[in-house]
């Protein structure tokens, strides 16, 4: 551990940049999620169709995508977020499309009754509603960015990963011991403090 | 207030329409109920008032206003909608449920505020303890209670109830009946009640219309549709005691009739129901009863013979 | 670019059909380890609510680890080639193995084990003719789940020495060759999807010919 206290600015850099790209990715992923998930969850027959292109794309290894990519984008940071995003549709749109779709229908009945129009309920019943469920999407799609931009530092994006080729490369285990625990560390503590943030949404979905 | 003409509603296309060219007059400040066997599209009649479902012909005018002029939206808004399963937001307490619809108006927050306190401790429930509670910590009687002062927040003339007390037990239901039955009828509001309970109806409804396949079977009084039902169906559907139901109507006072009661008769308050009245006095085995009043004072007999006058149609 | 790829595969047949052998190898061995591993934990334990409850969340924490971590962990305590790739592989297809035989026993309709108990059934009787038959669907969804990752992260094996496709992909990245790297990327691709549809296909034939539950 004498590396990781001589070099923990080189190990921090390498997070900052690892949590920067994941976010980008995320918040990609979601506002497309949202816009195509509430599409979705109205017309059985596009979600049906959505869910399998997406499942399709998620499907593909990871490794694969990016170099796929590669003849297209380029290397870099671009390359990693494409492929984040593609991975991150499938859960994201389906939980988008399911939290809304579970909304009591009662309460949708009461509230068009009451004289909200179609953005009204959207925004003040259905999603409210629905934010347990997309958590939970939200959850598993950010360990499975976490988890792509640690392979995605092979293809220049940088991040965590390049510790871990560096190690493997020039035979250093303490950096590939430093690289690989901070990406475990940091993948659980995200999905501990999503998990947490689910469990206290969860309380107020029940009537 | 709400006049209904000529409606006509049919989902699909199929053969018998849901509602059939029925039309309907309602006063202001009465309570219409809506009853009839299932399908017979009372509910179908209601949702049309406020447009949840549109009519395919017909005319709807609610206080002047010919509904398919107004903005949907914006009509809903000034008619009280409740609906069987309440439909609370889980995720807004009791307060801000109640809130929503003077929020949609643009009401102020102090007027708001105001107004949510008035309207929970109308329906019997206490501002300061249950505002800040959310709808899963309240029983199926307190949500509906909660559910008509939601519909009343914004003042509006008209409310559409659609088997409100439906899903609440029996001993709970008859005391909101009363109750709201009270308040609805102190606050002057013009009600279209939908139930499939016959009771329920004679009890709740200033008129009552009977409806069957689409149509307005009669359309009167409670007394009046007892005492000369319109047709072999409507009789049945009122139930073959009939003319008890009746005497549940009509209370012990206007039968008095002078001279002590027999020893041993048995005594009740002159409020009592002459169906009730009838009940004890078949039981004890007596052919009178004294009645008293509020304060315990004899104020003479019922017989059998008035009470057997009182349920006698051919005579009515 | 296709068409080069293409020519690139047809001038090394020898090298493809051993990655593809390698990898194939690599993904079938460490999901039937972990198999084996998994399911028999998950039915010991099913019952027994704590260490269900305890079992379930270690593997779900496991699930959280980047698989390329748990690959380059694994290098500097075993080193590199197929038998360690194979190791990280395994314990990459635990969770959700592990997780999908607890759902899907735990799921089983209490009142089913119970008549067939009141039956007289032995309890091996009940394990093999009640609960693994209706638990099957859920437990096979979960070697679905394993299978495709395990197939994605034998890709990564590449980089701790573990051979299969993945080696020409990384060859490709690192000498700039696209026709290699698709060499690499596009097949496995197909590997990938081709088995989450053979094993959508075994499921729903699982799922339709087993019993309902009530």
């Amino acid at each position: 551990m004498k590396w990781l206290l001589r070099n923990w600015t080189d190990v921090a850099y390498a997070l900052w940049e690892h949590i920067a790209i994941s976010v980008t990715a995320l918040t990609i992923a979601f506002a497309l999620s949202l816009l195509i998930g509430i599409a979705a969850a109205r017309r059985p027959r596009l979600y049906g169709t959505v869910m399998t292109l997406s499942g399709f794309l998620y499907t593909i290894p990871t490794l694969a995508f990016l170099a796929i990519l590669i003849p297209l984008v380029g290397l870099g940071r671009s390359n990693a977020i494409i492929t984040m995003v593609a991975f991150s549709l499938m859960i994201l749109i389906r939980s988008v499309a399911a939290g809304i779709r579970e909304v009591p229908a009662d309460a949708i009945d009461a509230a068009r009754g009451m004289g909200m129009n179609a953005k009204q309920i959207l925004w003040r019943i259905e999603l409210p509603l629905a934010l347990p469920l997309i958590v939970a999407g939200l959850r598993v799609s950010a360990v499975t960015v976490i988890s792509v931009t640690v392979v995605a530092a092979y293809v220049n994006a940088g991040g965590l990963g390049t510790l871990i080729f560096n190690g493997i490369a020039s035979d250093h285990p303490a950096k590939i011991w430093t690289g690989a625990l901070t990406a475990c560390a940091l993948a659980i503590s995200v999905d501990l403090l999503l998990a947490g943030l689910e469990r206290r949404l969860q309380g107020r979905r029940i009537a | 207030m709400i006049t209904l003409e000529h409606l006509r509603k049919n989902f699909g296309a199929s053969a018998q329409a849901a509602v059939d060219g029925l039309s309907l007059t309602i006063n202001a400040g009465e309570i219409c109920v809506l009853i009839g066997p299932s399908g017979c599209g009372k509910t179908t009649t209601m949702r049309m008032i406020n447009r949840m479902i549109e009519p395919d012909a017909g005319r709807i005018v609610v206080g002047g206003r010919d509904v398919m002029q107004i903005d949907a939206v914006e009509l809903r808004r000034s008619i009280g909608y409740v609906i069987q399963q309440v439909g609370l937001f889980p995720h807004m307490t009791i307060g801000e449920n109640v809130a929503t619809v003077p929020k949609l108006l643009g009401w102020d927050t102090p007027r708001t505020a105001k107004r949510v306190d008035e309207l929970l401790a109308l329906v019997g429930m206490e501002p300061g303890q249950y505002r800040d509670r959310f709808p899963r910590e309240l029983s199926g009687g307190q949500k509906q209670r909660v559910g008509v002062a939601r519909a009343l927040a914004a003042d509006p003339p008209v409310m559409l109830m659609d088997e409100p007390f439906g899903a609440i037990d029996p001993i709970t239901r008859t005391r909101l009946q009363d109750e709201f039955l009270r308040i609805l009828r102190e606050l002057g509001k013009t009600i279209v009640f939908v139930t499939h309970d016959i009771d329920e109806a004679i009890r709740m409804g200033s008129r009552i219309a009977i409806l069957r396949a689409g149509k307005v079977v009669q359309y009167d009084t409670p007394e009046r549709i007892l005492a000369h039902p319109a047709d072999s169906f409507v009789e049945a559907f009122v139930g073959g005691d009939r003319s008890l139901k009746r005497l549940a109507l009509l209370t012990a006072g206007p039968y008095i009739e002078h001279g002590a009661p027999t020893a041993g008769a048995p005594h009740l308050p002159s409020g009592m129901a002459l169906r009730d009245v009838l009940s004890v006095m078949l039981a004890a085995g007596a052919d009178e009863a004294g009645i008293v009043g509020t304060h315990g004072d004899v104020l003479g007999r019922v017989t059998l013979d008035a009470i057997r006058n009182a349920a006698n149609m051919a005579k009515s | 670019m296709l068409a080069d790829a293409w020519i690139y595969l047809l001038a090394h047949p020898a090298q493809f059909s051993r990655a593809l052998g390698v990898h194939v190898t690599l993904s079938a061995s460490a999901l039937v380890l972990a198999a084996l591993i998994s399911i028999p934990a998950g039915i010991a334990v099913a019952r027994r609510s704590g260490l269900a409850l305890a079992l379930v969340n270690a593997a779900n924490v496991a699930r959280t680890l980047p698989s390329l971590a748990v690959l380059a962990l694994v290098m500097p305590l075993l080193g590199t080639g197929f038998a360690p790739a194979l190791f990280a592989l395994t314990l990459i297809a635990l969770p959700p193995i592990v997780t999908h035989t607890l759902a899907g026993m735990r799921g089983v309709d209490a009142d089913a084990v119970d008549a067939a108990v009141g039956m007289g059934m032995t309890r091996a009787a009940v394990l093999w003719r009640i609960e693994l038959p209706l638990a099957l669907p859920v437990i096979f969804a979960g070697l679905r789940t394993a299978a495709v990752q395990v197939i994605s992260g034998a890709v990564l094996a590449a980089f701790i020495g573990g051979g299969g496709l993945g080696d020409f992909i990384t060859a490709g990245i690192a000498m700039m060759a696209v026709p290699q790297l698709l060499v690499g990327a596009i097949p496995v691709s197909l590997l990938a999807l081709g088995t989450d549809v053979l094993f959508g296909a075994l499921q729903r034939r699982i799922t339709a010919r087993g019993p309902r539950t009530a």
